[in-house]
């Protein structure tokens, strides 16, 4: 197969684009420890509300000084509406819908997540500035969608 | 055009006429985001409509403008007809009673559940059956246009089979591969849950088969449209293909790379392990270099074109191209608005970076560049240069149809843009109301909504006059016998030996062989686990 030489550089440029890609994901990977977030759990979604994992909603402190949230998302509010943890500390987040597929998003950070019924979302993130965001659902689940809302509050280190 | 002249004017109007629906609920989408207080607005208004134009843009104007031009560029390519005409016709009808089975439940308010249909909200099961057979016709079409090939391969045992069909051949294998997932979804989830014969649905089996459906949709989409770009554009430019070989080397590319990338949709799921996802992000890396090279060959071939018409200096090429020629512009500009799409797409398959724009308005922004731009734009010309043909009429309202492509471009800059924006500063999609009873953070989209609304405005009237275009042509064209078909020269000539591109059978293999890696540990594994179902849910 006859290849004009520019298109052969232009195919191995092309190449070399896509590994540098994979290598700043590689790097992250490797050596800062980013890997695609996973948690593989499941859950009756008809017994949310007495499952012990989530009897209690709301923010725990863990004796070794991280924090944990626990909350259930549902047609069309979070449960609980207002979460609020501190700067700086690694915070996990253990969430489950009682209905249909939500989206869990603390506008302006990283955290974006999927809650499907049946299943646990747990990932854990890190809130460096203080202050007030706002949390949406972001995947379609029904007709009062644009209205579930919450609100996380980062306070200030002591 | 060897007797599919009616068959395939039969699938663009259905093609059109889906296109004119989904464009008008477009319309009340960007003006209800921007927040404008429209008389009709609510929603249960929005939402189903962009239910509406989800499955009208995205799954039956694609389907039939592919299964259309499909017909025409075979027989024209393989210059003979196409084997088993009625099965063809079968093909086209059950895929317009699955259409009306969907847009009657979709418009009817009982199908609310958007283009993904994500369990368990659950929709009618005229929806769910009327998409399967949408599906189902799709599949008797392409055994046709196999049979068609068989039929000639028979007669041409050593000649490498025309581009414009190997193309198509490999957006068929990539479609067959693909389908086997939403089948499954359909057939043995959604359906029977929705006429009551199973309780409950896991939501998490239904996205993963969703995705290992949808994402090789997007390249049954576009490979059509690189065949338009290889094929068809050069010899409407006045040039000539600058490489067959690598063409073919980009469609086998396709066929093994397109479907073991699903889990880049699910990064932000529950239940799948990041090793997995990790897997499917390596592939869907390497699904951009097909397109690459597809770059330059396009770009070399409209090089050729543009000396040919006595360009000579390094960039002067680019200004003699045809860029009045309805068809051309098209295609031109879909190219520059992918090229952009292209990049953002690579910034969703980085699983970091897509933890800031998964499900915002970045998304949209995407794919509107991508498959409403690179495909749907594509199609709009080829519909310009094709439908003359096909009902023997000359364009008609040819200045529309001029201006038209340009009106495209602008409209989805501003749209793309403002999206892409309002996407990195957290708004998500299909949302019908952005204000978030005043939060300041929601405060800061709605300049950019409004140019969102803009751009859909501009996008709208670009529509309507494609659509004047067509109506004009089908009723008031000059009559005009010229149906000829012809395709593009490759600059070194037709290939006189078959290469190892041309051995359909090995890359189905191969791609087979991905697909498992990439899936059947995963499903196996999610099946053996301890899973609870999901009653459904109708909250629209």
């Amino acid at each position: 197969m006859k290849v004009h030489l520019y298109e052969r550089i232009w195919m191995i440029a092309a190449a070399a684009v896509i590994a540098i890609f994979l290598g700043t994901i590689a790097v992250g990977t490797l050596a800062q420890g980013s890997q695609p977030p996973s948690h593989v759990e499941t859950i009756d979604p008809k017994a949310v509300w007495t499952d012990p994992r989530f009897a209690n909603r709301g923010v725990e402190e863990l004796p070794d000084g991280a924090v944990r949230v626990t909350g259930i998302a549902m047609m069309f509010a979070f449960q609980p509406g207002e979460i609020r943890v501190p700067a700086g500390k690694k915070v996990t987040f253990r969430l489950t819908s009682a209905d249909v597929v939500h989206g869990f998003q603390i506008v302006g950070t990283n955290a974006n997540a999927m809650v499907v019924p049946g299943y646990v979302t747990q990932f854990s993130t890190v809130f460096d500035r203080p202050g007030e965001y706002l949390i949406v659902c972001n995947e379609y689940c029904g007709l009062g969608h644009h209205m579930m809302m919450g609100r996380l509050v980062v306070e200030a280190g002591q | 055009m060897n007797g599919v002249r009616r068959l395939a004017t039969a699938h663009l109007a259905v093609a059109v006429t889906a296109f004119g629906i989904a464009a008008a609920m477009a319309l009340m989408q960007a003006l209800s985001r921007a927040n404008l207080d429209l008389p009709w607005r609510s929603p249960k208004m929005y939402y189903l409509s962009v239910t509406a134009h989800g499955v009208m843009m995205a799954l039956i104007f694609t389907t039939f403008f592919i299964m259309g031009l499909g017909l025409v560029l075979t027989t024209s390519a393989l210059g003979r007809r196409v084997s088993h005409p009625r099965l063809a016709w079968a093909s086209f009808w059950a895929a317009f009673g699955g259409t009306i089975a969907a847009l009657w439940a979709i418009l009817w308010g009982k199908a609310t559940v958007l283009y993904t249909f994500y369990p368990p909200l659950k929709a009618h099961p005229a929806f769910y059956l009327g998409l399967t057979l949408v599906v189902v016709g799709s599949w008797i079409w392409s055994w046709v246009v196999i049979a068609t090939y068989r039929a000639w391969k028979k007669e041409h045992p050593e000649t490498p089979v025309p581009l414009a069909v190997h193309g198509t051949l490999a957006t068929i294998i990539v479609w067959l591969i693909a389908t086997v997932g939403v089948a499954a979804e359909m057939l043995f989830q959604l359906i029977p849950w929705s006429l009551g014969i199973k309780e409950t649905v896991d939501p998490l089996l239904a996205r993963m088969l969703f995705w290992y459906f949808g994402h090789p949709l997007v390249y049954f989409w576009l490979l059509p449209a690189y065949v338009v770009w290889y094929t068809l554009l050069p010899k409407a430019a006045g040039g000539k293909l600058f490489s067959d070989p690598l063409a073919r080397m980009v469609f086998a590319v396709f066929i093994i790379l397109s479907t073991p990338v699903g889990f880049h949709h699910q990064f932000m799921d529950p239940g799948i392990s990041s090793g997995w996802k990790a897997l499917h992000t390596l592939n869907t890396f390497w699904i951009l270099f097909p397109s690459l090279v597809t770059a330059f060959t396009v770009l070399a071939s409209l090089e050729i074109a543009g000396r040919a018409r006595g360009a000579e200096g390094l960039f002067d090429w680019l200004g003699k191209l045809p860029w009045g020629d309805p068809f051309v512009a098209s295609v031109l500009l879909s190219m520059v608005l992918f090229a952009i799409g292209g990049f953002s797409g690579a910034v969703n398959a980085a699983f970091d970076m897509n933890a800031v724009v998964h499900n915002t308005a970045w998304v949209q922004g995407h794919f509107h560049l991508t498959v409403g731009s690179a495909v749907a734009l594509t199609f709009m010309g080829v519909a310009y240069w094709l439908v003359p043909k096909l009902v023997n009429r000359e364009l008609e309202l040819a200045l529309l149809a001029k201006v038209q492509p340009y009106l495209w471009f602008i409209g989805m800059v501003l749209f793309a843009i403002a999206n892409h924006a309002t996407g990195l500063m957290g708004m998500p999609r299909r949302i019908y109301d952005p204000s978030y009873m005043g939060h300041p953070a929601a405060e800061q989209w709605k300049a950019l909504t409004g140019v969102s609304a803009l751009g859909g405005l501009f996008l709208f009237t670009s529509a309507a006059f494609f659509l004047l275009v067509m109506l004009g042509t089908v009723l008031a064209g000059r009559p005009n016998n010229d149906d000829t078909v012809s395709f593009a020269e490759p600059l070194e000539g037709p290939p006189l030996r078959k290469s190892i591109f041309d051995r359909f059978g090995l890359w189905v293999v191969i791609a087979v062989a991905l697909v498992a890696i990439a899936y059947a540990y995963p499903l196996a594994h999610h099946l053996s686990m301890q899973r609870f179902g999901s009653p459904g849910f109708r909250p629209f």
